[in-house]
């Protein structure tokens, strides 16, 4: 399974790699959400100052419906997913695999979207351990996520209209968790973050746990 | 009160024979009984929740809206929970019986609980000065109809039967395990964020306002039922012509082919 999962990894990081779709388009999006909400609330109110930690997993939230539209597009061409059936590949390991290239992209970007709210925001990063603990339990929950409604919709004509509406709700706690452990982070008082990534970490767990078990029921005949 | 509604369902069914025997009627004896019974507990409800049962000496008036609001949303939950265990006994059974019921029961659940929501609103007006407030029932309550319209949307999109069975089995399953998340959730969020939230019912409700809640709930239960079972039923005569359809239109498609192929030779 983690063999598989590995092999899906790399094939979709190469993918990226050489298409250059996540880094040329979604990640000027990202800076470009940062910049659109600058303007619909006023920077000189200090509101952004205090909705910084929202506005940022809302712009990752954004992005990660772009991104697994960008994962799926990849296997909808060609038969792929006839390809991919008869691989032999492990459902669970394709799954991880997906969520997994997903996960290494987010964070990419999470990066850059970070150095954007330090720069445009003027946020300050005081504790750094709190920040990429939530921020990764958070990733890896947007990331299972997305893979396996993105899985629900894919190949569909309806996909782009249809993800959002099945997606978004359904990570609202990761926004909330992730949201509240940032805004304590940012503002020094990290003692009050760390319990939401309790609930960060059973939202990533129930995810991937459903994804391994569903993955290869929703893959056939599909 | 059962003499009556004996009376009631002759009544009915004199007025209605054809319609029982015509093809395509998805109503029968079992659901002309359960539909006169929810007739009589609106009847009820309506009597007793608007008429005899008393003003809330807080509240007032207003208090009557929790006899639809509370059932509304309590059976429109319900509804969910029962489209997630249609989901389960489908993908262990295979049949379309358990994909149409999980499917109908969604429906009537998104309807109801939206009415639920709506009755809360209205009942918070006046008694909170706002229509909406972010307490954590009714935010996931709110947030679990969205999710329950991407279910119905899963459910609409066209496929093979089988495939579309089963992805809307799963998607039912998912769906549900993700409402309990965010409840928690929200309720974290709020408990932060507004520390003393006012209970929505009172727990000390006793005498004949318990009793108009109580016929609330029966009122709406078997209105569910009554929708419910009609909503399946529907959704299987919908399979049917589109069977048929597809039938009718190779063997069409066949005729028209002889036809043009004997005009070829002759």
């Amino acid at each position: 399974m983690f063999r598989d999962a590995l092999l899906v990894l790399n094939k979709d990081l190469r993918v990226e790699a050489r298409s250059r779709i996540a880094l040329n388009q979604i990640l000027p999006f990202a800076l470009l959400v940062l910049f659109l909400f600058a303007f619909a609330l006023d920077p000189s109110r200090g509101v952004l100052e205090r909705a910084t930690a929202g506005l940022f997993w809302l712009a990752v939230l954004f992005c990660v419906v772009l991104g697994v539209g960008r994962a799926f597009a990849l296997e909808s061409g060609d038969g792929v997913i006839d390809a991919l059936r008869l691989s032999g590949l492990d459902p669970a390991g394709l799954f991880l695999g997906k969520a997994g290239a997903l996960f290494v992209q987010l964070v990419a970007l999470e990066l850059v979207l970070t150095l954007g709210v330090v720069v445009f925001y003027g946020a300050a990063l005081h504790s750094v351990a709190l920040l990429l603990v939530a921020g990764l339990l958070a990733t890896a929950g947007l990331a299972a996520a997305g893979t396996l409604y993105g899985a629900l919709a894919a190949g569909l004509r309806v996909r782009e209209t249809l993800l959002p509406l099945l997606f978004l709700p359904a990570v609202v706690p990761v926004l909330i968790g992730a949201t509240r452990a940032y805004e304590s982070a940012l503002a020094d008082q990290s003692g009050e973050g760390w319990p939401w990534c309790n609930l960060l970490a059973v939202f990533a767990a129930v995810y991937v746990g459903t994804g391994v078990l569903a993955f290869g029921p929703l893959m056939e005949e599909t | 009160m059962t003499q009556t509604l004996g009376d009631e369902g002759v009544a009915t069914g004199d007025a209605a024979p054809a319609e029982a025997i015509a093809p395509g009627s998805t109503a029968s004896r079992g659901t002309r009984v359960v539909g006169l019974l929810a007739l009589a507990a609106w009847g009820l409800l309506l009597l007793y929740g608007l008429v005899i049962s008393p003003n809330d000496v807080l509240q007032e008036e207003s208090v009557r809206l929790f006899y639809i609001h509370v059932p509304g949303a309590t059976v429109g939950m319900l509804a969910f929970a029962f489209t997630a265990f249609g989901s389960a006994m489908y993908l262990w059974r295979r049949t379309a019986f358990w994909d149409l019921a999980a499917g109908a029961s969604a429906e009537i659940g998104v309807v109801f609980l939206t009415l639920g929501l709506i009755a809360g609103g209205l009942w918070g007006e006046p008694t909170w000065g706002e229509y909406w407030v972010w307490d954590a029932r009714g935010t996931s309550s709110a947030l679990a109809v969205v999710l329950y319209l991407g279910y119905l949307a899963v459910r609409r999109i066209p496929s093979a039967p089988e495939v579309r069975r089963k992805r809307s089995a799963i998607a039912g399953l998912i769906v549900f395990i993700d409402v309990p998340i965010v409840h928690f959730s929200v309720e974290w969020w709020n408990t932060v964020h507004q520390p003393a939230t006012i209970s929505r019912l009172d727990p000390t409700i006793e005498g004949l306002m318990l009793f108009a809640y109580f016929l609330g709930m029966v009122a709406f239960s078997l209105t569910y039922w009554w929708l419910v079972i009609h909503r399946f039923r529907v959704g299987w005569l919908q399979e049917q012509v589109d069977e048929r359809s597809l039938s009718d239109a190779i063997d069409l498609r066949r005729a028209e082919s002889d036809g043009s192929s004997t005009e070829v030779t002759s």
